[in-house]
């Protein structure tokens, strides 16, 4: 039951701007559902919706109209210090350009988080932080700066500060859209490990190749859904990583 | 929200930003330490120019004998002897506008010390005369009050007496007996010089004594005296002073309302306007000096907060998408301004009376730093760095997260 458990629910959710006396529909009319432990890719290009479905889902932006469950329980009723309150305990954000702190070491990024979050003692917080980081691979990186770390790295950094309390959800915004081929898979590796140990991650992307590491794709077009469909041949991390591995030494010894 | 975990974050905002932390504090150390040294150099000259003024005597009140008619023919002022040591005593006793009275007498003699003389002007004081009249003792000392009672045989000197009789203004005449009409009085000290007054007479030509030692050992008629000194409690007050002594003597020499008054009073009015208009040039020139010096800090630490969280609208998106709460970030950004304040209000503080100190030391200029002055400038400071480290704080935390993160 746990599986298939409804996370989360949209009903006929619309955005419109006001571009001058223009009215522009961003989202026209989305249902959808998105079940507990999903690997959702959002796709389609530039202006498709997918971002603006993405920021409302995320709680960073408010629909025009329409209905969102997340758990069963109405979203759009609470005041903003309870969507606060959700995006700190729920939900966690990785970003195209990453948005971590500058000047601000990878540990004190992650523990952001942690400083406003109440339920969090002082005395398990910086162990909480160590362990994110460890789990995305920067244990040795701790004390680091931002501009001390490659993009990778830095992504990792915003992947941890995501993790650290323990989301139900990722939600990944273009998160490869500043990487390389090789780093983008080591960044989907880590997603994938984390969907595995049953956090649901909805990710944005316009590249199709990173949208096969995800379980289902779902394709806007002018704030439509278009297409909503499981991934057939699914590809894995750890092998596409290995594949590029034998590659390169291949190139080498040639 | 925990507090503790808000100044952690706005300590270590503070900290990885030093460079703006430190722009910013400037901003307030310049401003209140400008106020505190501008004001405490106005202030002490203020009350250099106050003091100098006071020791011309503005607040003084002097009591003259009224004039004497005979036959029609009417002498000047103080012709006739109608002022008695009782009209002296009763000003002190029952005149409450009145800080100090003297009666005084006085008269040209000539004094000798071996074989020099010198024709000089005797004065016979009580001690208020030295306070009204601002006189201050470089050698040994005054009189006291047994000197007083007792009609001592002692007297001041002032140093242009010194130099006629002894040769040398410098020289230490404490203990020398000269002879005053064949009276040997001793000197007990010297009289600070004192140049010549408005009208170029030289005010250092003088011998003081005990009131009683002239009245009773030198003046011909003891019963009346020449002249009454008194001073005001303050500039303000001394027309009404003047109206308090002329009721009261009016009273004890028993003339009827509708006859001429046997005595003048006069005071130093001319002195006193020209006293109350400087001040209130000084209280001008000061107050514009503050509040120039406060609106050009207040500027600068508005604009460094102003540029400073506008540059931070981003970084107040990322904190709310990872679950920061509106009144969150506010509290960050108000304890900040208030870390900022009050460091940068102390160090303003501390440099503002340093340079101050600086002026005194090698200016040679007096300052006064009033508390006013420090209450004033960091009040005003903590209070702009306060508002506009708030007021955009406030509405950066009031945009949705999406639109704060997209914020160039």
């Amino acid at each position: 039951m746990a599986e298939t458990e409804n996370l989360i629910t949209v009903k006929d959710l619309t955005k419109t701007y006001q571009t001058g006396s223009v009215e522009v529909f961003a989202l026209k009319a989305i249902s959808l559902t998105i079940n507990k432990g999903e690997f959702v890719a959002i796709m389609g290009a530039s202006g498709s919706g997918k971002s603006t479905f993405m920021n409302i889902i995320g709680c960073l932006d408010n629909p025009t109209s329409g209905e969102y469950l997340m758990e069963g329980k109405d979203v759009l009723t609470r005041d903003k210090d309870e969507l606060a309150e959700l995006r700190n305990s729920k939900l966690g954000f990785v970003f195209q350009s990453f948005n971590l702190l500058p000047r601000t070491s990878a540990q004190e990024n992650v523990e952001l988080p942690l400083l406003y979050n109440n339920k969090v003692e002082a005395s398990v917080r910086e162990q909480k932080a160590i362990d994110a980081l460890t789990s995305v691979g920067l244990a040795d990186r701790l004390g680091a700066m931002p501009n001390e770390l490659s993009g990778g790295q830095q992504q990792r950094v915003a992947i941890a500060r995501a993790l650290v309390n323990a989301p139900l959800v990722i939600m990944a915004d273009e998160p490869t859209g500043n990487l390389d081929s090789k780093t983008s898979y080591e960044i989907m590796g880590i997603f994938q490990k984390l969907n595995d140990e049953g956090i649901t991650v909805v990710m944005v992307t316009h590249e199709p190749d990173i949208a096969q590491f995800a379980k289902s794709n779902i394709v806007f077009k002018d704030g439509k859904i278009i297409a909503n469909h499981p991934v057939t041949d699914r590809k894995i991390a750890m092998e596409e990583l290995k594949k590029i591995a034998t590659l390169t030494d291949e190139n080498s010894t040639t | 929200m925990k507090l503790f975990n808000l100044f952690r974050i706005a300590y270590r905002s503070l900290n990885r930003n030093k460079l703006r932390s430190f722009l910013t504090m400037l901003g307030i150390i310049i401003g209140v330490a400008s106020v505190i040294a501008m004001l405490a150099i106005g202030e002490g000259s203020n009350q250099t120019i106050q003091k100098s003024i006071a020791s011309l005597g503005t607040n003084s009140i002097y009591i003259f004998p009224g004039t004497n008619a005979n036959g029609g023919v009417r002498g000047g002022a103080g012709s006739n002897q109608t002022l008695k040591l009782e009209d002296a005593d009763a000003i002190a006793a029952h005149c409450d506008l009145v800080k100090y009275v003297t009666p005084l007498v006085q008269r040209k003699s000539q004094i000798i010390f071996g074989a020099k003389n010198w024709n000089t002007m005797i004065i016979g004081i009580r001690n208020d005369y030295m306070l009204i009249r601002s006189l201050s003792i470089t050698k040994g000392s005054g009189f006291s009050e047994a000197d007083q009672r007792s009609a001592a045989k002692v007297c001041l000197v002032g140093v242009t007496v010194i130099f006629n009789l002894f040769g040398d203004e410098n020289y230490n005449p404490i203990g020398q007996i000269i002879r005053i009409n064949s009276i040997p009085v001793k000197i007990v000290g010297v009289l600070a010089k004192m140049g010549q007054n408005t009208f170029g007479q030289d005010q250092d030509d003088i011998v003081l004594a005990p009131f009683y030692t002239v009245q009773k050992r030198m003046m011909i008629s003891t019963d009346h005296i020449g002249s009454i000194l008194a001073s005001g409690k303050s500039e303000l007050q001394v027309v009404d002073a003047v109206d308090q002594i002329t009721s009261l003597l009016r009273e004890k020499h028993k003339i009827a309302p509708s006859d001429e008054i046997d005595f003048t009073v006069r005071t130093q009015s001319e002195l006193s306007n020209i006293f109350g208009s400087i001040t209130k040039v000084m209280t001008i020139l000061l107050a514009s000096i503050a509040g120039i010096s406060l609106l050009v800090g207040g500027i600068g630490i508005m604009n460094i907060m102003l540029v400073s969280v506008t540059e931070r609208t981003r970084e107040i998106g990322i904190r709310m998408a990872i679950g920061a709460k509106g009144r969150d970030v506010l509290f960050q950004f108000v304890i900040e301004s208030i870390l900022i304040s009050v460091v940068g209000g102390v160090i303003g503080i501390v440099v503002g009376v340093l340079a101050a100190e600086l002026v005194a030391t090698f200016g040679g200029w007096p300052v006064v730093i009033t508390p006013l002055s420090i209450i004033l400038s960091f009040g005003f400071s903590s209070a702009i760095g306060l508002f506009f480290g708030w007021y955009p704080a406030r509405k950066a935390a009031a945009l949705n997260p999406i639109d704060a993160l997209r914020y160039e």
